[in-house]
């Protein structure tokens, strides 16, 4: 076991002689000896179509890194080549400093859980989880403690002598997940793991990955198309969009600060207005929406500009209230209120005829169904972005 | 409800007539007199006896089980690999690949046997056990082919990926996952491939010798040459034997019916 401490620093030096043989200079490598999971320049063609496209993309040991995107974003083939289950056609990819492209799935010490659990059939959930364990030849003895340990840790300690036909779906999910982690691999990629399971029990069971994956500190990667399940369980998020990488960072960073409109749009709630912009002095850029004049900090190179601003940071005033000195006004007209409890969200038909969303707390003036209002931001609280025309609709 | 009445009638019928061949030979097997008789003229089980004293019947019995034995685990071997690489593999012409392999079913078995005999003839192979074995190999192997590429169809491709990620090789994998999860469907083909092979008669016609005969070739040469009724014993053993193994073939089948998660 002791080849699978985790915590141990990777040393990139052991693997030198392969890194420099692949052209890589000393920083690169020096680089990927550091990071749990490194991919360069990494490319997924079928014929023709390109899947994945030139990825770079670094991992920190023991990071929760989501690979979010719609389906056919290119996330799951990105997953399945660090798993091994699908090739690379060019690039180097990394685990802990070893370089894996040409090794098969079972020599790359991973974890991995799937989407439909994969749990072989014709073995108990103990013979299931102690399977791994075989295969790494160790002791009848501690294989057995190793095995009550994982189920202990997933919470299905009462259901060793179980078959899988015999679970539900999310015991059977614990279960995958307590083989995929028993012999400690560095790397647990996780597929979608959720996706079948129903709302309550995602929302529990996203806890519990969270919980486990504090504990056992190895690098997990996880799959989903679910915007608030990537937000609410990452240390960092990849967003993924036609097999490229948008941008990568915190739920924070990505939320807040979006560099695409795409990641903007896909990433929880927003309202957009689109436009041509044109300078405003040293440090704004202002576009016009259907005649009517917001700014924006920053500037831009190019024309067609968008100003993405997120629903609790708009405020709605009657017609005709006059804005601050660093705020935008546009007016809209409310086309339908929702109550939510804590807050109240507005859908709003901007002046261009598009839909913007505005959540506003329990001490705003409540509006109704049909009014026409002035809609505020501060002008730093929208985020200028470039408009490359693409339609990037959150899937919830 | 005429016409339902009609249908049972029919079916009643048809069932019949599918069945009453066979049985005849029962009680013509028990017949006391010494020639082919139905109805049968009193009772005895001399002509049991008969078989089971006579060497050259149980010859012919232990020559054939010797065969289809052989038969069976060459096809089944073979026809494993080749189901797997048919379904795993994707290569171009697998659509043309899969109807060769199937093409022994629907050849006529005379053409086969004339080429095979010719074959044979140059590569010394006639009358040999080899020689039976690689004959019932052609028409068996396809029934190993159809039943595991069935089993292999309803397998999950993610247990297999799920077991090498758990660190398994690929041999592993398919002996610890894959095999016992396709072991019904390889069951019923080799237990196919040996009823195959017991029950052939076209290709052993023209491979026998006189020093090697299964026995579906003894009983039509005793048919054809002589009057004797042991015949119709053997024919009944053959009959029982084929049963006993179909009906295994189904048990194996139908049994471990987990479903696949």
């Amino acid at each position: 076991m002791n080849a699978m401490t985790h915590n141990e620093i990777p040393v990139p030096e052991g693997h030198e002689q392969e890194l420099r043989a692949e052209g890589l200079n000393t920083s690169a490598i020096h680089q990927i000896g550091e990071a749990g999971i490194s991919l360069s320049q990494v490319t997924k063609r079928y014929g023709d179509s390109t899947v994945v496209d030139e990825i770079d993309l670094v991992i920190e040991p023991g990071e929760f890194m989501t690979f979010l995107g719609p389906s056919g974003s290119g996330k799951t083939t990105t997953l399945n080549m660090i798993a091994g289950f699908t090739s690379v056609t060019e690039g180097h990819l990394h685990i802990y400093g070893k370089p894996v492209a040409k090794l098969p799935p079972h020599k790359r010490d991973i974890g991995m859980v799937f989407q439909n659990y994969a749990l072989f059939p014709h073995k108990t959930v103990a013979e299931n989880i102690a399977y791994p364990l075989q295969r790494r030849k160790i002791g009848k003895e501690q294989q057995k403690q190793m095995v009550a340990d994982a189920l202990a840790m997933v919470r299905m300690g009462d259901y060793g002598d179980r078959y899988p036909s015999e679970l539900s779906g999310g015991q059977q999910q614990r279960v995958a997940l307590a083989r995929a982690l028993v012999y400690e691999p560095r790397v647990l990629l996780m597929d979608e793991p959720l996706g079948a399971l129903d709302k309550k029990l995602r929302e529990w069971l996203q806890g519990e990955i969270k919980r486990i994956h504090r504990e056992v500190g190895s690098t997990f990667v996880y799959v989903t198309h679910d915007q608030e399940e990537a937000l609410s369980m990452s240390d960092r998020i990849a967003v993924f969009n036609n097999g490229r990488i948008e941008q990568v960072g915190t739920s924070e960073d990505l939320y807040e600060a979006p560099q695409t409109l795409f990641v903007g749009r896909f990433l929880g709630e927003s309202t957009v207005l689109l436009g041509k912009g044109v300078r405003d002095g040293d440090r704004r850029t202002a576009i016009e929406v259907a005649g009517h004049r917001v700014v924006a900090d920053g500037h831009s190179a190019h024309e067609d500009l968008a100003i993405l601003i997120r629903p609790e940071n708009l405020r709605l005033e009657t017609a005709g209230t006059p804005a601050g000195a660093h705020e935008n006004s546009i007016p809209v007209t409310i086309t339908d209120v929702t109550y939510l409890g804590a807050s109240r969200r507005y859908s709003v038909r901007l002046p261009d005829g598009t839909e913007g969303a505005v959540r506003l707390g329990q001490d705003a003036r409540i509006h109704n169904r049909g009014d026409e209002v002035a809609m505020m931001w501060s002008i730093a609280s929208g985020v200028l972005l470039v408009n490359t025309g693409e339609a990037g609709e959150s899937t919830t | 409800m005429v016409s339902k009445r009609i249908l049972g009638v029919f079916s009643a019928l048809i069932v019949v007539w599918l069945i009453v061949p066979t049985l005849v030979i029962i009680p013509m097997s028990f017949n006391e007199a010494s020639s082919f008789n139905f109805p049968p003229k009193g009772f005895s089980t001399r002509w049991y006896e008969n078989f089971f004293t006579d060497p050259s019947w149980l010859q012919a019995l232990g020559s054939s089980l010797q065969v289809a034995i052989l038969t069976m685990i060459v096809a089944t071997a073979v026809g494993v690999l080749a189901a797997l690489g048919l379904s795993k593999v994707r290569f171009r012409g697998k659509g043309l690949m899969e109807g060769y392999f199937l093409l022994p079913l629907i050849v006529p078995g005379i053409v086969l046997a004339v080429g095979l005999y010719s074959l044979f003839l140059r590569l010394d192979l006639l009358g040999t056990l080899p020689g039976f074995v690689l004959a019932h190999t052609i028409v068996s192997m396809p029934l190993v082919i159809t039943n595991v590429m069935a089993s292999l169809q309803g397998l999950d491709p993610r247990l297999e990926q799920a077991s090498a990620s758990l660190g398994a090789g690929r041999v592993r994998t398919f002996f610890s996952i894959t095999l016992p999860l396709i072991a019904p469907g390889v069951t019923a083909g080799a237990l196919f491939a040996f009823v195959t092979s017991f029950d052939e008669v076209i290709l052993s016609l023209f491979i026998q010798s006189p020093s090697l005969q299964t026995l579906p070739v003894k009983i039509f040469n005793s048919v054809t040459q002589t009057n004797d009724p042991t015949v119709a014993a053997v024919a009944v053993i053959t009959m029982l034997t084929s049963v006993i193994v179909m009906l295994i073939a189904q048990f194996a089948t139908r049994k471990r019916k987990r479903p696949v998660a």
